[in-house]
């Protein structure tokens, strides 16, 4: 055949190749190379927040007493070894009689130890101040300079190692003394929040999903609810809060005040309650907990629910039975994780109006409150130093607490799935 | 008939399921409680029709009051370039403009990292590395916006005040809030951007290797323009992001609305105006508080449009691999 | 009650000028059968030929298909099925089904016969139910030990032969079997055959196969089923096993059980 010997007309032959091999080559391994570095940024910046929040909780202080322990004494014998009855006797004379007062009415003298008078001196008389604080990494790697200056700059103070974080800081209420400040009233508001929101969004963002899923055909009504809710999904949280203010602060502030029940005065009830920070923040999450539980949901397979049917059971108890059992743990990972976001959420509840300084521990759905994130908002935006420590303390228990969230999201999800095989 | 042979005839007489109850017809019979739950669980799924319904009317109904107000003027509004309510000043540029600032700063950070994470956790990682990879973003993304802004202030601006001067970087900047920005919305860049890769199908991987494509040519040159509808999806959502957040710009871009396009400099946005304002003692039905609505409406408006249009992308450019 | 010598005419359930649609996609068209009470009757044919839609037709299990839609009268106990006071949640335990793949519930072997009857209203003794169900289901000396374990936890033949059980235990008049063997192994695949054989005492059964072999062999009646240009089924052709399989009348019957089709 001799058409097979003859190049088509035009057809390359193989030297007009420059595949140039070696040269693409080395691009494809740089380029490699900067994928590897791109995803390793994020790494990166993950050790930089840690790094930035611990450096921060642990520190050098320089201490100065408001008044020398000595002078409080005259016979030579050291403060903490003074009998109970003089420690009182310094109180009194240090002290208005109005504290004194506060102190007995808290717990009369007579039944205090003398460990907790001489708390009370050191911590009302002596008063240690600080002065002036310093990050972890300084503390540890510059001490010799610290030392050195504290002795020019604050010849009256002592340099003590503090964590700012510690057992205290979470027993403590708010102060506006740094030092003394805790994220008890922060904690349990969040916890108290968590409890309504989860109350609110759990129902009510399972059953949508029950009837998303389940019941809705597909008409035009339930493919609006559908396309709503990714809508809703993608809403800024802020926007969440404004609509908190309106609605629930300001229009049912008889309701979430509490007046309607007769617990607070109608003339000076406010909204601005753990009430209605939990339901503005359950209509936040609830498109995220819908969307978790519709798709565990949908992982049922369609086997169950037509063995179901086939044995003439109703759609109701089809869902009941055996939809719902098998889509729980899906339900539950889902549901944590939604919490988790509404733990971590902060600009709704400014607008909604979290309190910015709570000292007394919620009692209910109707009390003023405070949050974990808006207590590190509001420290944050102090100017003065010392709060940045706490506030970097108040991170760490607010990770920990989301990571407990999320570790038993795993917990679950592990402990179902082998119970289910 | 084998040895396993099936033992009928033993055991008692065979119970009738329905004993006890009478039913013998076919027909329809009354479930109301089964009515009843159907009704309880559409309420579920309708609220969250009320609160769409509850956001606009909310939204709407302030902003009106707001513009109806004889100190606004709807035209000063879009085209003034001061906005200080106290002198009844109400320009809404300057916010407008330290949004697209952050957002900008966050996209610049974002795109390209993110891109070239999306590339290598669906091109080039390990199942190993993926293993590990892919939860460090998820925690990226789960930390807390005030915690982001809390590094913000006391990490990234003194790095970049040490970089570039403290003269030439204000304590509280845009540039700062918008490169934290970044590295929150990275994650969802990345793993939207991931998704639309992996969608790509290996048949067009392989015609590529097979034409002597390198992986860097097949993913750079066949895998990524197939995946530009939902890459562009992603990024849509991630500028939407970047415009409602929050807690970063409140805390690290400054109070104050402040028309300036230097980045070093401090400036309010949209949304950290509404937290700043509302954290105050806001007396409702001032003017005041009305118009953190007028700028909550401009903000829901924006994110809804590009919420949508990402929407709207992946739906037109979908069908062309299936 | 008919007289014995009227088993095998009498009629249980009848389909006439039955139609299923998917959408507009018409999947079975025009079929009439009438199955015999207390025999078996198979449904043979090629992959895709609607078996699987007729059979959920008879009990209304077609309509979890959003799409579905049926036409035509499908008369049980002297009443089209698919009239509107017909209730399919009583219609599904009258006539019970058995899938293609064991599908027991993620619960224990006890909970899986009792649900069902427990959901109908079952007051009797809740464990002598399980028991005979099972025993009828030729289960029982392989369980009765641990009927507190998860259904699960069965192999897939027993599984299988749960599945009968529970559909059992709700006490339906009709059992249909869609290719109930076809996920088994030859010896799980015999037990159900021959379970069949002693269920039909007590109740009617359809089954639907593709294995000619298993029709021939366990099944009293036989329908075949074909695709029309339109891949709309119908059934060219139904009668007594034995004849249809020694002298089909059909050519593409013919062609069919000698494996010429599909
Ligand atoms: N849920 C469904 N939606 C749309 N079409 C379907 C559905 N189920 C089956 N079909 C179609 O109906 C026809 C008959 O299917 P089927 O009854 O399952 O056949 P067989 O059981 O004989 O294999 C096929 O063409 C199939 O594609
Ligand atoms: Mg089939």
């Amino acid at each position: 055949m001799r058409l097979v010997n003859r190049q088509p007309q035009g057809f390359a032959d193989s030297g007009d190749y420059a595949p140039k091999l070696a040269e693409r080559q080395r691009s494809a391994r740089r380029w490699q190379g900067i994928f590897l570095v791109a995803t390793m940024v994020g790494i990166v910046f993950l050790v930089a927040l840690l790094y930035t929040i611990i450096n921060q909780a642990f520190g050098y202080v320089a201490q100065e007493n408001t008044v020398d322990p000595a002078t409080l004494v005259s016979a030579g014998v050291p403060l903490e070894e003074l009998p109970k009855e003089q420690l009182i006797q310094i109180l009194r004379d240090h002290v208005s009689a109005g504290v004194m007062r506060r102190f007995e009415s808290e717990q009369p003298f007579e039944l205090r130890s003398r460990e907790d008078v001489y708390s009370l001196v050191v911590e009302r008389v002596v008063a240690p101040r600080i002065v002036a604080t310093w990050n972890l990494d300084a503390s540890l790697l510059r001490r010799a300079a610290i030392q050195h200056n504290v002795a020019i700059e604050y010849p009256d103070a002592r340099l003590v190692f503090r964590a700012w974080l510690m057992p205290d800081f979470l027993m403590r209420s708010q102060s506006s003394t740094p030092a003394d400040a805790g994220v008890r009233t922060a904690l349990l508001g969040s916890l108290w929040m968590l409890a309504v929101i989860i109350l609110v969004a759990f129902p009510v963002g399972v059953g949508a999903a029950i009837y998303l899923e389940e019941y809705a055909g597909k008409s035009l009504v339930n493919s609006i609810i559908q396309t709503n809710i990714s809508n809703l999904a993608g809403v800024p949280s802020i926007i969440y809060g404004m609509l908190g203010l309106a609605v629930f602060v300001r229009a049912l502030e008889p309701l979430t005040s509490g007046a309607l029940f007769g617990l607070v005065d109608p003339a000076t009830a406010n909204g601005r309650t753990i009430l209605s920070a939990g339901l503005t923040l359950a209509l936040l999450v609830l498109p995220l907990l819908i969307i978790n539980a519709q798709e565990a949901i949908r992982a049922v397979p369609a086997s169950l629910r037509q063995a179901s049917y086939g044995l003439g059971a109703t759609k109701w108890q089809t869902v009941w039975y055996h939809v719902l059992p098998s889509a729980l743990p899906g339900i539950l990972t889902g549901t944590i994780l939604a919490m988790s976001r509404a733990v971590g959420e902060t600009a709704p509840l400014v607008v909604v109006g979290a309190s910015t300084f709570v000292a007394l521990d919620p009692q209910g759905p109707f009390s003023k409150f405070t949050t974990l994130p808006i207590q590190i908002y509001q420290w944050t935006s102090r100017p003065q130093d010392q709060f940045r420590h706490i506030a970097a303390a108040a991170i760490i228990v607010l990770l920990a607490l989301l990571l407990a969230l999320n570790a038993s999201a795993i917990w679950l999800r592990n402990r179902y799935s082998r119970r289910l095989d | 008939m084998p040895n396993h042979a099936i033992e009928i005839t033993s055991g008692p007489r065979l119970l009738d399921a329905t004993q006890g109850v009478a039913r013998t017809s076919l027909g329809r019979r009354r479930r109301p409680a089964e009515g009843l739950i159907q009704g309880f669980l559409f309420v579920c799924g309708a609220i969250s029709i009320l609160t769409t319904v509850g956001i606009v009317f909310v939204l709407g109904k302030e902003s009106l009051l707001f513009f109806a107000s004889p100190e606004v003027d709807l035209a000063r509004f879009f085209t003034g370039t001061t906005w200080q309510p106290a002198i009844g000043q109400f320009g809404i540029l300057p916010l407008i403009n330290a949004t697209l600032m952050t957002s900008m700063m966050a996209m610049v950070v974002a795109i390209p990292l993110g891109l070239c994470v999306a590339v290598y956790l669906s091109e080039y990682a390990s199942l190993r590395a993926r293993g590990i990879l892919k939860p460090i973003l998820e925690v990226l993304a789960g930390v807390p916006t005030v915690v982001y802004g809390y590094f913000a202030l006391s990490a990234m601006t003194p790095l970049l005040r040490s970089i570039l001067g403290p003269n030439t970087v204000d304590i509280y900047n845009t540039a700062s809030a918008g490169i934290v920005m970044g590295i929150l919305i990275l994650p969802l860049v990345s793993s939207m951007s991931e998704d639309a890769l992996s969608a790509v199908p290996r048949s067009l991987r392989e015609a590529a290797y097979g034409l002597g494509a390198t992986k860097l040519e097949t993913a750079l040159k066949v895998v990524l323009p197939a995946a530009l509808s939902g890459i562009a999806a992603a990024l849509i959502v991630a500028i939407s992001r970047a415009v409602g957040e929050t807690m970063i710009v409140a805390i690290a871009a400054g109070a104050g609305p402040n028309l300036t396009l230097n980045p070093f400099k401090a400036a309010e946005t949209m949304t950290g105006h509404i937290v700043r304002i509302s954290g105050g003692d806001l007396s409702y039905d001032s003017i005041d508080y009305n118009s953190i609505f007028a700028i909550g409406l401009m903000l829901f408006l924006i994110t809804l449009g590009l919420n949508v249009l990402s929407r709207q992308i992946v739906r037109r450019f979908r069908e062309v691999y299936d | 009650m008919s007289a014995p010598d009227a088993v095998g005419n009498e009629i249980a359930i009848q389909a006439q000028e039955l139609n299923v649609y998917y959408g507009s996609f018409r999947a079975i068209k025009d079929v009439s059968l009438a199955i015999k009470r207390h025999q078996i009757t198979a449904i043979i044919g090629p992959s895709g030929c609607g078996k699987s839609t007729l059979l959920r037709a008879l009990n209304r299990m077609n309509e979890l298909v959003p799409t579905a839609r049926a036409s035509g009268q499908v008369v049980f106990l002297g009443q089209n099925i698919y009239d509107r006071d017909i209730d399919p949640v009583e219609l599904r335990r009258r006539i019970g089904m058995v899938f293609q793949k064991p599908n027991p519930f993620p619960k224990s072997i006890f909970e899986n016969v009792a649900w069902g009857a427990r959901i109908n209203g079952f007051r009797g003794d809740m464990d002598a139910l399980v028991e005979q169900s099972l025993r009828r289901a030729a289960l029982w000396d392989e369980v009765k030990d641990k009927l507190h374990q998860s259904g699960l936890s069965l192999s897939g033949g027993q599984q299988q032969r749960l599945c009968i059980a529970r559909a059992i235990a709700v006490r339906p008049e009709i059992i249909l079997m869609d290719e109930p063997a076809s996920a088994l192994d030859p010896i799980a695949t015999l037990r159900i055959e021959e379970l069949m054989q002693h269920l039909k005492e007590n109740y009617t059964i359809v089954i639907v196969t593709h294995n000619m072999q298993q029709a021939a062999r366990a099944s009293d009646w036989t329908a075949v089923m074909m695709m029309d240009e339109d891949r709309a089924g119908q059934m060219i052709e139904f009668g007594e096993t034995q004849q249809l399989f020694m002298t089909p009348r059909d050519r593409r019957t013919e062609d069919y059980i000698t494996g010429r089709i599909g």
